[in-house]
């Protein structure tokens, strides 16, 4: 009897889904092409169009669902979750997984992708001079910029626990976080600032000067050291981030175990190194492998500071300037995989720690 | 309590150190904010922390020598005598400083060292920025020629139209999925899960190439359709793993009973399990807001260089590229990008940073 009604519902039911998918697709699709030709008022567009995407998404699910309700019981219950993650595994695979895969075929061909060359490409990244130069910066940006916004997060967390203004205080630190990295070249270019002759408006010259040195060409001339005047601004921003989550890994440290530690005569930096630490390693493990990756991606800091001139090349600026510059698409791809290498043991690092978190 | 007086002291030392290094990290935007409201000339001609008082130079007297005073001969002052050279860099005598105020015209400044801030506050350089009016630059060679200003309001209002869908989509359909990751079986559900997982870290570096083909034969390059998908995508993998901490955290009971009592499953997401999550979805919001708006290199390469949306980061990358010494634009133009972020920032930070600890630190 079920078996009867299940049949006969299905047919209609998979017209109605076909229906709703073609009906999605021509809305949406016809009112990107009403933006596209159109021309009204920038205000009216903007509100128009915010009003589009936020709906837009909404409907989808909402007709989506709307068709599978039509399915009978058991098969909607096999339906939904795709309807549910659909939308993600469709954006992320399209955006996300075939083209890293297309960039890794790409990464094989010539610049203008009409001819395999094999490892070509990968032999002449690092033969060029200034791919190793990128290379080199990179490991420097990710091992002093990981390096010290890790240990002065964690410094900073420390004392602001401590500290009679605790809340003022992570403010501050972690107020560049909400910073473009355009803005903060600008507020960087500022301090980093020369100009010849005595009266100086980059006030870490003006500092110099202050102690009677000379002042300087912080981000062009002093090569290598330049880079480290860059990646300063990493750490002004990055700081903020470590040490909010230090500091709430840190206040979930049972308070007996420091109590127990104290009365048996430890020092607080004694208990800083035997208890604190180990008990919140899985939380720097964490903070450290999201900076990692951050810092490898690197990219608007050099961009907008120097355009990757004086040895400040970066693998993402390279990768930018050969892709968009010189149109050598094999290039750009390997250098893109180049970097996706890089990321791998820390993707497997991540994966293995969100195992042991108890995921599956 | 020898202990507890230590730990007082200590205490001192931490809030010490403390304000030194709050001092370092607020410094450089201080210097931006200040800047920002200084008249062109200004900026250039002193450093931002000389609007505090200071000690400096100050006028107090001019005096004239006579007109046919030579300049090639030693110069007879008040009885004591200076070369040109001397004057031109200025002298000091007995805590005066003399100097020329105007050679041809023979008058020389006597000034006294003493107090002063240069206090000269302006909003023109906000003006010059927001409105995209004309004004005219003197070069070095007496001409002058007329440039005109950005025009960020329009660049503001492409950003806000980004930077608000490409915040709210992401978030639903991350939303959508992290509930049926963790309420619903089916099969494909932990490579999925897992795939998810290990694109946390994937640069997006890798995907723009290919993205970028795509977009230019389905027309959605420069287009708001184009740049949504594009952070959508990219921010999905994070979204969807912080959405599915929080959502599988979620008491079964709470909804189990409306199931029984024939809520479907679509009901009980947008009845129960979002207005559940608010503080999850504010927190995650407020962050994939924040990195929309602070994109550039997304916005870089799938809008180019279309002023019509053109978004507020590339403008000021332009200002610092093409024009890198107007100081006056770029600190007021830098400002105006980061007034929206610092906002909401202060306004929200406590979801901000309770949001940030949700998704990180379990265990």
């Amino acid at each position: 009897m079920r078996e009867v009604i299940k049949s006969k519902i299905s047919i209609g039911a998979v017209l109605l889904s076909l229906a709703v998918l073609v009906v999605n697709t021509a809305v949406h699709g016809a009112i990107f092409i009403f933006f596209r030709n159109t021309a009204l008022n920038p205000l009216i567009t903007a509100v128009l169009a915010v009003l589009w995407g936020v709906l837009g998404v909404y409907f989808l699910y909402y007709t989506l669902n709307w068709a599978a309700e039509k399915y009978p019981d058991h098969l909607r219950g096999k339906i939904l979750p795709y309807i549910f993650i659909g939308p993600a595994a469709i954006l992320l695979g399209w955006l996300l997984i075939i083209p890293a895969l297309r960039t890794f075929y790409l990464s094989f061909f010539n610049a203008s992708s009409d001819r395999f060359i094999g490892f070509g490409n990968y032999a002449a990244i690092f033969s060029d001079r200034l791919l190793g130069v990128a290379l080199r910066n990179n490991l420097l940006w990710v091992f002093i910029g990981t390096l010290a916004c890790v240990s002065l997060g964690l410094l900073i967390a420390i004392l602001a626990d401590r500290s009679s203004y605790e809340r003022i205080a992570k403010a501050i630190i972690f107020m560049p976080m909400a910073i473009s990295f355009v803005a903060a070249g600008v507020i960087w270019k500022f301090i980093y600032y020369y100009q010849p002759g005595d009266e100086q408006i980059g006030l870490l010259n003006a500092i110099v000067m202050f102690f009677g040195g000379e002042p300087q060409a912080w981000t062009s001339m002093l090569q290598p050291w330049n880079n480290l005047f860059l990646i300063v601004i990493l750490i002004w921003m990055q700081t903020g981030f470590a040490m909010v989550i230090f500091s709430a890994a840190i206040k979930g440290v049972p308070d007996d175990i420091l109590e127990a530690a104290r009365v048996d005569g430890a020092g607080e930096i004694r208990i800083f190194g035997r208890i604190i630490i180990p008990y919140i390693s899985a939380t720097i493990l964490t903070v450290t492998t999201t900076i990692i990756v951050f810092t490898l991606k690197i990219f608007d800091v050099v961009m907008v500071m120097t355009g990757g001139q004086y040895d400040t090349e970066v693998v993402a600026t390279q990768f930018y300037r050969q892709f968009f510059m010189y149109r050598n698409f094999g290039y750009g791809s390997t250098l893109a995989i180049v970097l996706l290498i890089a990321i791998i043991p820390v993707i497997i690092i991540n994966l293995r720690q969100f195992r042991r978190q108890g995921g599956w | 309590m020898a202990a507890k007086s230590r730990r007082r002291g200590s205490k001192t030392v931490v809030n010490i150190v403390l304000g030194i290094i709050c001092l370092i990290w607020l410094i450089p935007t201080l210097g931006l904010f200040i800047s920002s409201f200084r008249p062109a000339a200004d900026i250039l001609q002193s450093g931002w922390w000389k609007v505090f008082p200071h000690q400096g130079w100050q006028t107090k007297d001019t005096l004239t020598l006579p007109k046919e005073t030579d300049l090639r001969e030693p110069i007879q002052v008040d009885g004591r005598t200076f070369s040109d050279e001397q004057l031109k860099a200025g002298v000091v005598v007995d805590g005066q400083r003399l100097q020329w105020e105007n050679r041809r015209a023979r008058t020389l400044n006597v000034q006294e060292r003493g107090w002063e801030a240069l206090p000269n506050f302006t909003l023109d350089n906000y003006r010059n920025v927001l409105s995209g009016k004309e004004y005219k630059l003197k070069q070095a060679d007496g001409s002058e020629t007329i440039q005109k200003g950005t025009g960020l309001s329009q660049a503001f209002l492409n950003t806000l139209t980004i930077a608000v869908p490409a915040t709210v989509i992401p978030v639903l359909i991350a939303s959508f999925a992290a509930y049926a990751f963790a309420w619903l079986r089916f099969p494909g559900r932990k490579t999925l899960f897992v795939a998810i997982i290990a694109l946390l870290v994937i640069p997006l570096q890798v995907a723009l190439i290919p993205v970028l083909k795509d977009y230019t034969a389905l027309g959605l390059n420069g287009s708001y359709l184009g740049i949504w998908l594009a952070h959508t995508a990219f921010g999905l993998p994070l979204v969807t793993y912080f959405m599915y901490n929080f959502i599988s955290q979620l008491p079964r009971d709470l909804f189990e009973s409306a199931f029984i009592d024939g809520a479907s499953h679509f009901t009980i997401f947008s009845r129960l399990i979002l207005p559940l999550s608010v503080p999850a979805l504010a927190s995650i919001g407020i962050f994939q807001f924040l990195w929309v708006w602070n994109d550039y290199l997304v916005s870089l390469i799938f809008i180019g260089n279309q002023p019509s949306v053109q978004v507020i980061s590339m403008k000021i990358a332009d200002l610092v590229g093409s024009r890198g010494s107007d100081w006056h634009l770029l600190t007021s133009a830098a400002f105006i990008s980061m007034l929206m972020p610092l906002t909401i920032f202060f306004l929200l930070q406590k979801y901000f940073v309770r949001g940030l600890m949700g998704g990180s630190v379990k265990g």
